[in-house]
Parts: C-alpha cells; structure tokens; sequence
C-alpha cells in the first residue's frame, strides 16, 4: 500500500488517548477528566432547535451561519466583552472552536511559517499548527507567575519568520487566566511585530473573581486579532458541535473560503439552538457559573489541605495541582491514582513537557463525587506515605 | 458570610458537612456551625428532607391528594387563625394560602385514598369557617423540589471518562 500523509504520520499521538483507554476499561472510576461541562443543555435551548425541525428548517445556511444568530453574536460580544465586529463580513459560525483553530491556522499559515503557542497547552493546538504547514514554538508557562503569558516571553519567541501566536485564557488545562492589565504589556510588541493573535476564547463565560478581558479589547491592534469562541463550555452545549470565529474581513472571507468547501455551513438545529441560547440563555450561564465556583472552592481547598499544592485558577474548571513533591511523575501518579483507588486525572505531560509534575483536574462533576474524588486521593496519598516509610530507600 | 449561598447550597444538599461548607465558602468551619445553629434557632432552616420518588418506593402504601379550602376570613384575624387549625394536623404535608378560586392549597399523605377521604370529610370539611373542600388525588408524580422523577434506574453515564 501507499505510505500515508507524513505530516499526519508524524503527528504525536494526544496523550489523553492512552490515558483513557486505560480510565475506560475500569468501572466505579469517579472522573476528573473529562472537558466537558456536566449539565445538560438547558431545556428551552433543546427545545427550540426541535421546534426549528419541525418547522422544516433543515436545510443549509448561508455559509456564514445565520445572520440573525451572526447579529446576536455581535451584540453579545460588543455588550458583554466591549468586542467590536460586523455580522456581515467579520464573523463566522463554525463547527465547534475546534474548526475556527483550524480555519485560522490554514488561512494564515505559509509553508515554514513560525506559530507560537504555549505549554502546557490545549492538545490541539501544535497539531492544527502542524497540519497547516506551520512551525510550533514553544513558549513554557510557569507556575510561579500563575501559568500567565509575560512580556519577556513573547518577545523572546518572536523572529522574522513568526506569523501568529495562538493562546488560550482562561486556559485548558491551567486554570489560568490573563487580565486587562496583562495584556495591556502584550500590546506594544504585538504591534511592533505584526504578528496575527488567534485568541482562544472558549472559555470566556466561565471567568470568576474579575472580569473576562481579551486583545480583542485594543483598538491599536484589533485588526491582528482573532477571536475563536462558541456555545460549548458557556451553554453546555459540546455534542451541537457549534462555535464561531471573528476577525478583520480579509481574514474572515479567507476563512469562509475554507469553510464554504470542506463544511458548507455549520449544522442547522445546532444554529437555532443557539439563536435560543444567545437570547434566553444567560441566567442558565450565570447558574452554572456558580456551581463551578462552589465547586472549585471545594476541590481547591481540600487540595491544598491534603498537601498537593494548588493555585486558585480565576477561570474555567479546571485545576492543576502540583503532584511532584510525591516523587512520582504525572503519568506515574495519574495511572496508579485510577488503579489503586479508581480516580481519574489527566497527566499533565499530556498537555506538553511543561505539565511533568502536574495533573488536571476538572471539576465539572457532581459535588458529592469531588468529596468522593477527594477522599479517595487522600487515601492514595496516605499509601504512599506509608510505602515511603517502609522502603525509605524509594524516597526521591 | 453569605448565608444565601450557605442557604442555598444545604438546599441543595443537605449531605454536606460543615467542614466541605466552609471549603465552598472559604470560611472557618466553627462559624458555619454556629451560623447554621443560629438559622435554625431563627427558624430559618426549617429541617432536612431526602426528596423521594414515591412512584417507586412504598408505591402501594401511600397515596397524596391536594385540597383546595375555601373558607370564610375573620374579622382582624384573616385567614391564619383557620390556617393554622388545619396546619397542625399531621395528615397536612404542606399548604399554602393562594389567589385565586379557593384559598388553601394542602398537600395530604395517607396510606389509602379511603384513609385520605375520611380525613379531608371528618376533620377539614369541620373545620369552624371552612366552607367547601375539593380533593384531588395525585395520580403521578414527575417532579419534586426541582428533581425530576425518573421511571427507570439511571443506565451507565454516556459522558466519556476523559475528554481533552
């Protein structure tokens, strides 16, 4: 047989693949590993997109995406995130933020262009780079300054060959999340350089303690900004499969181009769904807000009390102890955590080299299971002490 | 503190301890003791229930009917001194005065509906100022404090144990 496609050959397996098919074969597992939010889609949101279907809206859209959606879209970002674009042309309704990466990157992308990005990371971000010809480079995020992108590390990473930079904040899987005045710092270089920002966004709705800020947010440099977001982490609404992409013109009729040939228009229910979402659907936001915040509150402070140190992530839900005072490493940790007691965690190595001495937790689970979670670990904790105590020599 | 929140969460469940409170609240766990036993002095926390689906457990020895009340208000007193002489009779789970044509709605549990006709005809129907009654028997129930009440037993979660 013919070889395959080498880029797609050497493509990293996702880390996360081992070790869920390690997690899935076992029963009893109380779960920390799953991104996804735990509700379900609230009613009336499913409930419209049945009506639309039995309207017999079940046709394509425009490619775009609905221009009624594409409007609420962008009252809802210019009200909520002081995020200025036009529905007719700078916006674009894809399949889940996973296609807007992927649009973005291929639009963007020449053969040996650089794209920063960072690590620990969303795994998916160094393959789209990769797949659409580009060049990863890495940027480390450090604990020490709560997992934020500094000034200094930008501008270190920055060459003649750098196209882009993709970030993501609130971040998958740190938790970590960028203010105002961080960014503020970002903003010279990135004009300086010309560099495109491919701003994931996914989990904007899901920022506490403060309010969400973007790049986006600086008119000086609007133009080199993309803002990738959608309905999945916000609505509960991951299995719809519906997110959407906004940027200047040029790049967004690039990325319609790409669009309009592999997925013509994102899927219609999903839309109409989502019409509902953006129209009725923020007290649902703002309930689950909540919840996560008890939630974490809980996780993170019987986290640190059992001596895994954490720090408070301002965004998202998840969080990213440090496991390596234990002497293990993540993936260590992580596959005798879910034999010997039956808890699910992710490695953070399975979010690049940066995430060794880590884990990610999410806390998108019931609260009883984050006390059952907790109780368990502190159990696995207390058998390693023990181990240690008998077999000294092991102590690393 | 924010006993809305404290409030709202021993509502929720009210399983969890006080230290997992304090966690939630990031407080000292001595001080939600003591703001729950001063809640519960004020008769703000009322007590603690477990909702159960009754379509399933004791489905043969429990029957709920809701009665409507109506009944003349007194001079000065309105409607609470009749409200509370139907109040206390155990037989009554839950009630409210309402808008509306009749007055009281109460939530009655008996083990039969004959048991349940005999209380409503002898005890409430008697009650000084109450005019009429309308019993009417819950065939069904699909939801309770916000818990929708399911049929069949919960099948193995479709989420996926790890997801990036």
């Amino acid at each position: 047989m013919k070889p395959l496609s080498k880029t797609i050959e050497n493509l990293k397996p996702s880390g996360i693949r081992k070790f869920f098919d390690l997690a899935s074969t076992m029963d009893n597992v109380i779960s920390f590993g799953v991104g996804e939010p735990d509700f379900d889609t609230p009613w009336h949101i499913c409930e419209n997109a049945v009506y639309s279907m039995s309207e017999g809206k079940t046709h394509y859209t425009a490619n775009r995406g609905l221009l009624e959606l594409r409007k609420l879209i962008a009252e809802f970002h210019r009200i909520r995130y002081d995020q200025h674009y036009n529905p007719e042309n700078e916006i674009l309704v894809t399949v889940g933020g996973s296609e807007a990466i992927d649009l973005a990157m291929r639009a963007m992308i020449n053969p040996g262009d650089e794209v920063i990005t960072m690590d620990p990371n969303y795994v998916a971000y160094t393959p789209a780079i990769e797949m659409a010809g580009g060049i990863p480079v890495i940027i480390p995020l450090e604990e020490k300054s709560e997992f934020k992108l500094t000034p200094e590390a930008l501008k270190n990473a920055i060459t003649d060959k750098t196209k882009a930079i993709l970030i993501n904040f609130p971040s998958n899987p740190t938790g970590g999340v960028m203010t105002y005045e961080d960014y503020e710092k970002l903003v010279p270089i990135i004009e300086e350089s010309g560099i495109y920002v491919v701003s994931d966004e996914i989990y904007a709705e899901l920022t506490f303690d403060g309010e969400f800020a973007s790049l986006a947010q600086f008119p000086s440099i609007r133009d080199q900004i993309v803002v990738i977001n959608g309905f999945s982490k916000a609505f509960a609404m991951t299995g719809w499969r519906l997110g959407y992409v906004m940027s200047n013109p040029n790049l967004s009729a690039a990325m319609t181009k790409i669009h309009q040939y592999i997925i013509m228009s994102a899927p219609t229910p999903a839309q109409y769904a989502a019409l509902e979402a953006m129209t009725d659907g923020l007290s649902d936001v703002s309930h689950m807000r909540n919840e996560y915040m008890n939630r974490r509150n809980l996780l993170v402070s019987r986290l640190n009390r059992m001596g895994l140190k954490t720090n408070m992530p301002h965004g998202t839900f998840y969080v990213f102890p440090n496991i390596s005072q234990t002497g293990l490493t993540s993936e260590e940790f992580c596959n005798r955590l879910v034999e010997e007691q039956r808890v699910a965690c992710v490695p953070g190595t399975a979010f690049g080299e940066k995430g060794e001495g880590f884990m990610r937790m999410s806390y998108a689970c019931s609260m009883d299971n984050i006390i059952e979670g907790c109780d368990r670990i502190e159990a696995f904790l207390a058998s390693l002490e023990q181990k240690q105590e008998e077999n000294p020599s092991n102590r690393s | 503190m924010n006993t809305n929140i404290l409030l709202e969460l021993l509502e929720n469940n009210a399983r969890l301890t006080t230290q997992d409170l304090a966690d939630i609240l990031h407080e000292d766990e001595a001080l939600i003791k003591s703001e729950i036993q001063q809640l519960e002095k004020e008769k703000i926390i009322c007590g603690y229930h477990t909702v159960i689906n009754y379509n399933k457990a004791l489905k043969n020895e429990k029957v709920m009917a809701f009665i409507e009340v109506d009944c003349t208000p007194q001079r000065h007193k309105g409607y609470d001194k009749t409200a509370m002489k139907i109040a206390n009779y155990p037989e009554i789970d839950t009630m409210y005065l309402l808008s509306g044509d009749c007055d009281f709605l109460c939530l009655v549990q008996g083990k039969t509906m004959f048991e349940v006709a005999r209380f409503v005809s002898d005890k409430i129907a008697c009650v000084e100022d109450v005019r009429a009654t309308k019993t009417l028997f819950v065939l069904k129930q699909y939801k309770q404090n916000g818990i929708v009440m399911k049929d069949e037993e919960d099948v193995e979660s479709t989420r996926l144990v790890v997801t990036p």
